[in-house]
């Protein structure tokens, strides 16, 4: 256990402290010479620099809707593969698709082939239907540039929604037969059951397929990157701290928002770190 | 008579039927809905350019190589075998790293009783909910004045580090379904540890250890951010060389799509192969 203990030390929490060092060093990469202590500076600018709190409040956004929407899919779609029907191998090997394409080559895939305004499959799919009925004057709205960060979060959504799925199935087939099968003798309903078995049952399984989506949409890089360049309100924390820092070399500003994004983190991570915890100790008194 | 009324005169049987086949019905339209997608950039990936940017789209269009052909190179002398090479071995070099360090630490965490496990095992699963890019600049620093800059081997310690805690976490849950009596009765009959960890603990954890393994090939293979940053000419990987096509516009869609189906084939025909090995992974690492 030991190794890897001190090797998750050095290479993950040093960098830290590292960037909290950092965060109160007045550095521009640009200006080598003006170098020194700047106390609180880079915190105020962080604070007081509107394109950062619109960086926190996209990244807030994007990761609660993409997390929300997804894990209701999730939900929805994991019911239904939780019966027997014909072909279920087929349809679940196809419903993980999205979650095994590589995160670049899924937002190229959204960006070029399926949203672009004059040649992507939405569009050309569009003007099909519209010539179906004789009309030759479909409409033919630009995506990207007519709502940027729904145009991310539903390719991010079309990714993650396996995640949860495969998680929410899992817990669904944990669940125990006898008290759905002594429900039903009892004259529950399906959805009686759903409510007063399945939901709380699942309860566990829906925080945690919620927190870990979480955790891994906050730090969406790929999807941001790719689709919108950041653009037209859609950089994200990730986005915007890659940018002051390999764009703008200003790296005791980058350190102090990657600060503001570790305590937020921090936050999230607690809660999530408890109710983990409520899962282990489920575990030890079993 | 109404529908309803033949609805209710219908046998319970016979209707839970219908509805059952409903829902499955339902399953395979959302199947397809997910999966079409995926279909769509490979079905490009074999059209025409012309055919490829078609509106309304050509579905039916002949099939040729010309994606592929320019992809990999013919004509414009950009060859995706480095990058594919590159990605190959940060996945797999740290893949193993990560087994080396994760199997005896989730072995320890689990079959022997260490002291405030559960503080250890939070401590690894903390680590993990840290945005990367916070760490970004001081690795990059450290980089730059160690000349590792450009060099695979940074990212195969990067990525090492990032799928550790996942696989500590996921190797404790597999290993802890060896059951303590056979390891007491091994420990009775006298056998040692070496023996005890080939013969009892490994047939048990081995389907773990791939669905582990197969995880953390999946995160490394597909990480942008850090090999964006890192890595340059030499040693970028697959992803960052997907980025060299965000901004072209048009004209090389059945390139692009051929791009992205054989960057990501090779984690396509993981999962696919190992479905079952990364279901259980993911949920039994995740919830138990």
């Amino acid at each position: 256990m030991l190794p890897a203990l001190v090797f998750l030390i050095v290479v993950t929490q040093l960098p830290f402290v590292a960037t909290v060092v950092i965060s109160f060093v007045r550095w521009n990469a640009l200006a080598p010479e003006n170098r020194g202590f700047a106390a609180f500076d880079n915190y105020k600018a962080v604070f007081t620099d509107p394109a950062l709190r619109s960086a926190i409040w996209t990244t807030v956004l994007l990761t609660v809707t993409v997390v929300l929407v997804s894990l209701v899919l999730g939900l929805g779609l994991a019911l239904l593969l939780d019966r027997k029907f014909k072909g279920r191998g087929i349809v679940r090997t196809m419903l993980i698709t999205p979650f095994l394409v590589v995160p670049v080559a899924a937002a190229l895939l959204w960006k070029h082939a399926l949203y672009n305004a004059s040649y992507g499959l939405i569009n050309g799919s569009l003007t099909w239907i519209w010539k179906l009925f004789g009309s030759a004057d479909p409409p033919q709205p630009d995506w990207m540039t007519a709502s940027p960060l729904a145009a991310v979060e539903v390719a991010l959504i079309w990714q993650w929604t396996p995640f949860m799925m495969l998680i929410l199935l899992a817990g669904l087939q944990s669940r125990p037969a006898d008290a759905v099968e002594a429900a039903r003798v009892d004259g529950a309903s399906t959805w009686d059951v759903f409510r007063y078995l399945t939901l709380p049952h699942l309860r566990r399984y829906l925080e945690l397929a919620a927190l870990l989506g979480t955790v891994y949409v906050v730090q969406n890089f790929d999807a941001v990157f790719t689709i919108t360049s950041g653009g037209l309100g859609t950089g994200n924390l990730p986005y915007t701290i890659y940018q002051t820092f390999y764009q703008a070399h200003d790296y005791g500003r980058a350190s102090a928002q990657g600060v503001v994004v570790v305590v937020c983190s921090l936050l999230v991570a607690t809660f999530a770190l408890r109710t983990v915890s409520s899962l282990l100790r489920e575990e030890v008194t079993r | 008579m109404t529908a309803t009324a033949v609805r209710a005169a219908a046998p319970a049987g016979r209707r839970r039927r219908r509805t059952g086949s409903l829902l499955g019905l339902a399953a395979w339209l959302c199947g397809i809905a997910f999966f079409l997608p995926v279909a769509w950039m490979v079905l490009t990936s074999f059209h025409s350019e012309a055919d490829a940017a078609a509106n309304p789209p050509s579905v039916g269009a002949g099939l040729t190589l010309h994606g592929y052909r320019e992809f990999f190179g013919a004509g414009t002398g950009v060859s995706p075998w480095p990058p594919l090479l590159n990605s190959l071995t940060a996945s797999v070099a740290s893949t193993l790293l990560v087994l080396a360090l994760a199997v005896p630490a989730a072995y320890a965490l689990s079959v022997k009783p260490v002291r405030k496990w559960s503080d250890v095992l939070f401590f690894f699963l903390s680590t993990k909910m840290l945005p990367l890019v916070a760490g970004l600049l001081p690795v990059y620093l450290i980089a730059q004045n160690t000349r590792m800059l450009d060099n695979i081997w940074l990212l195969v310690i990067l990525y090492t580090s990032m799928n550790l805690p996942i696989a500590v976490w996921m190797m404790r849950s597999f290993l802890a379904e060896v059951p303590a009596e056979i390891l007491e009765a091994a420990s009775i009959d006298g056998a040692g540890l070496p023996t005890t960890l080939v013969r009892i603990v490994a047939p048990v954890a081995l389907p773990g250890i791939a669905a582990t393994a197969l995880i953390s090939f999946i995160f490394s293979w597909n990480e942008l951010l850090f090999a964006r940053v890192l890595t340059g000419i030499v040693a970028g990987t697959s992803p960052v060389f997907l980025t060299g096509f965000v901004t072209s516009q048009g004209l090389f869609l059945a390139k692009v799509c051929a791009a992205a189906t054989v960057i990501s084939l090779p984690v396509l025909a993981a999962g696919f192969t190992a479905q079952d090995k990364l279901v259980q992974g993911l949920s039994l690492g995740a919830v138990k």
